[in-house]
């Protein structure tokens, strides 16, 4: 590897992950504009124009807050949860790929930071290990809302991740391949929510669970457990839990946006076969891509804030009923019906 | 720069599984073997068996440590109460069944020396077909007998795990 390919791929990483940085914060503003405006009230107003800059004034003071370890905690595993999470939700974006290519100065630069041939199942181990957070920063607070917040994260990821990893199977079996380019590149034509609409639809519901959601947002349900697994957390360790759950949320918008929404595609109009001459009409073909992903992983956040803003939360017996009698069969179902519809050619 | 990882890999794997059997807080001893899972996840990678690796995590590391220790937590066995458990008998049998797997290991690797096997699969004819296509293939060819006989061995432990689980059927 020479020099400028490693200088692309430093560069690239630390564009993504600021990137990343701002769209949690922006998330979270977004949040709560979007939920103040839905509960016909203003949400944020005052620092900045509409608000703009309170995600930077909420990172200041959580940053000047009193950094508070309780006396009967584990101390190790308590300081280490958070820094699990954070560390599992920001490398999963590591493979998404968030645009086609970029042509600038005669260099082609593919616009993503892994094509690993694994791409979707690197998502899942890494969401699987980020259970191990949300679980031990539950156990090692010492504090019995923390953890039933704890055993409800562990309890609820695990019963999710497998209709989850069961209704992509049905997108696995129509590209053939696991590399998330691959199935980009797969839907040019056809974006895969019109091929596997139950497939979406099961995929969809999980990813809500994942994110620890409203309705699914059990193990932090605040009227019940004050706060759950992060109810002793404080300063910037508190702060650690609130960026990963954004993140987590953007990721699994980008993972939706990727397996079922065509990528960075637009439908009807093949961006990859455009070659403009000019240096400005190139650039707007390697940029044009990542205005469309970006847009779409927008609308998949603001469903899932106006999920939040129109469902009341599941009780737990509930989501774990849902979980392994409707949505298990039914991805099961969707696995058998892609393979018979497969068979005859019909897909 | 491959042998370095290995060892750095090799040393963290020993000593955190030591530390497994040797931590007197059984959470403790199950974030050492997840951490020993994710090593040999790593030397999983180093071979060039991408798939592979991603299963160890997502099965291993994800989804029975994470049953593990919720059983664990949901026990909330203290230290003191876990270390008292162990009586004499065990500790002489667990005494003498190390030593006996000791001496044949040793006796093993110093008589034979493993070299890896000659095929058709070396690192680059299954990148360039593709870790998980060519797992899956020889699944479902060469090795589809071991691989049926599995899936019932373990519809058969589901099945076990139901009938012990309910109260009455």
């Amino acid at each position: 590897m020479d020099l400028i390919t490693l200088s692309i791929m430093l560069l690239k990483i630390i564009v993504v992950f600021i990137a990343m940085l701002l769209g949690v914060a922006y998330l979270t503003w977004l949040e709560r504009k979007v939920l103040g405006h839905m509960q016909v009230r203003y949400g944020p107003m005052r620092v900045g124009w509409h608000g703009l800059l309170q995600p930077i004034a909420d990172g200041i003071k959580l940053f000047f807050k009193e950094d508070i370890v309780v006396a009967n905690a584990n101390k190790v595993i308590y300081v280490l949860a958070p820094f699990v999470v954070t560390v599992c939700a920001f490398a999963s974006f590591a493979v998404v790929p968030f645009g086609n290519e970029l042509t600038i100065f005669g260099q082609t630069i593919p616009l993503r930071i892994a094509d690993v041939n694994i791409g979707i199942l690197y998502i899942f181990a890494l969401s699987s290990l980020s259970v191990y957070g949300l679980t031990f920063a539950g156990w090692s607070s010492n504090n019995k809302y923390a953890l039933m917040g704890g055993l409800r994260a562990s309890a609820q990821m695990i019963s999710y991740e497998l209709p989850a990893g069961l209704s992509i199977i049905g997108v696995l079996m129509l590209t053939g391949s696991l590399s998330m380019v691959e199935i980009v590149n797969a839907q040019k034509d056809l974006w895969f929510i019109i091929k596997q609409p139950l497939g979406f639809i099961l995929f969809l519901i999980c990813s809500v669970a994942e994110c620890n959601r409203t309705p699914f947002d059990l193990p932090e349900a605040e009227s019940e457990l004050v706060a759950g697994f992060h109810v002793e957390y404080s300063s910037m360790k508190f702060a650690l839990f609130f960026l990963a759950e954004y993140a987590h949320m953007i990721v699994m918008a980008s993972l939706v946006t990727t397996l079922f929404l065509g990528g960075w595609h637009l439908p009807f109009i093949d961006i990859s076969s455009l070659h403009p001459t000019t240096l400005i009409g190139q650039l707007v073909v390697s940029l044009l891509p990542i205005c469309v992903f970006g847009v779409k992983v927008f609308c998949f956040l603001f469903f899932l804030i106006w999920l939040r803003a129109t469902y009341p939360r599941l009780r737990y017996d509930q989501l774990m009923k849902f979980g392994w009698k409707v949505l298990f069969p039914l991805a099961l179902f969707n696995i058998v019906l892609t393979a018979i519809l497969q068979i005859f050619n019909l897909l | 720069m491959e042998a370095i990882l290995f060892y750095g890999l090799a040393a963290i794997m020993v000593v955190s599984s030591l530390m497994v059997i040797l931590r007197k807080n059984p959470v403790h001893s199950a974030l050492f073997l997840v951490l020993t899972f994710l090593c040999l996840a790593v030397l999983y990678l180093l071979l060039n068996a991408q798939f592979i690796a991603a299963i160890q995590v997502i099965v291993y590391a994800g989804a029975i440590m994470v049953l593990f220790i919720f059983v664990i937590m949901l026990l909330n066995l203290e230290s003191e109460v876990a270390s008292k458990s162990s009586h004499g008998l065990q500790k002489f049998w667990a005494m003498a069944i190390s030593i006996v797997l000791a001496i044949s290991f040793v006796s093993i690797m110093t008589v034979r020396v493993f070299t890896g096997g000659k095929g058709d699969f070396s690192p680059e004819a299954v990148n360039a077909a593709g870790n998980s296509e060519v797992i899956g293939r020889l699944l479902f060819t060469e090795f589809l007998l071991p691989f049926e006989i599995t899936s019932v061995l373990l519809l058969a432990a589901i099945i076990g795990a139901i009938v012990l689980a309910k109260k009455k059927l």
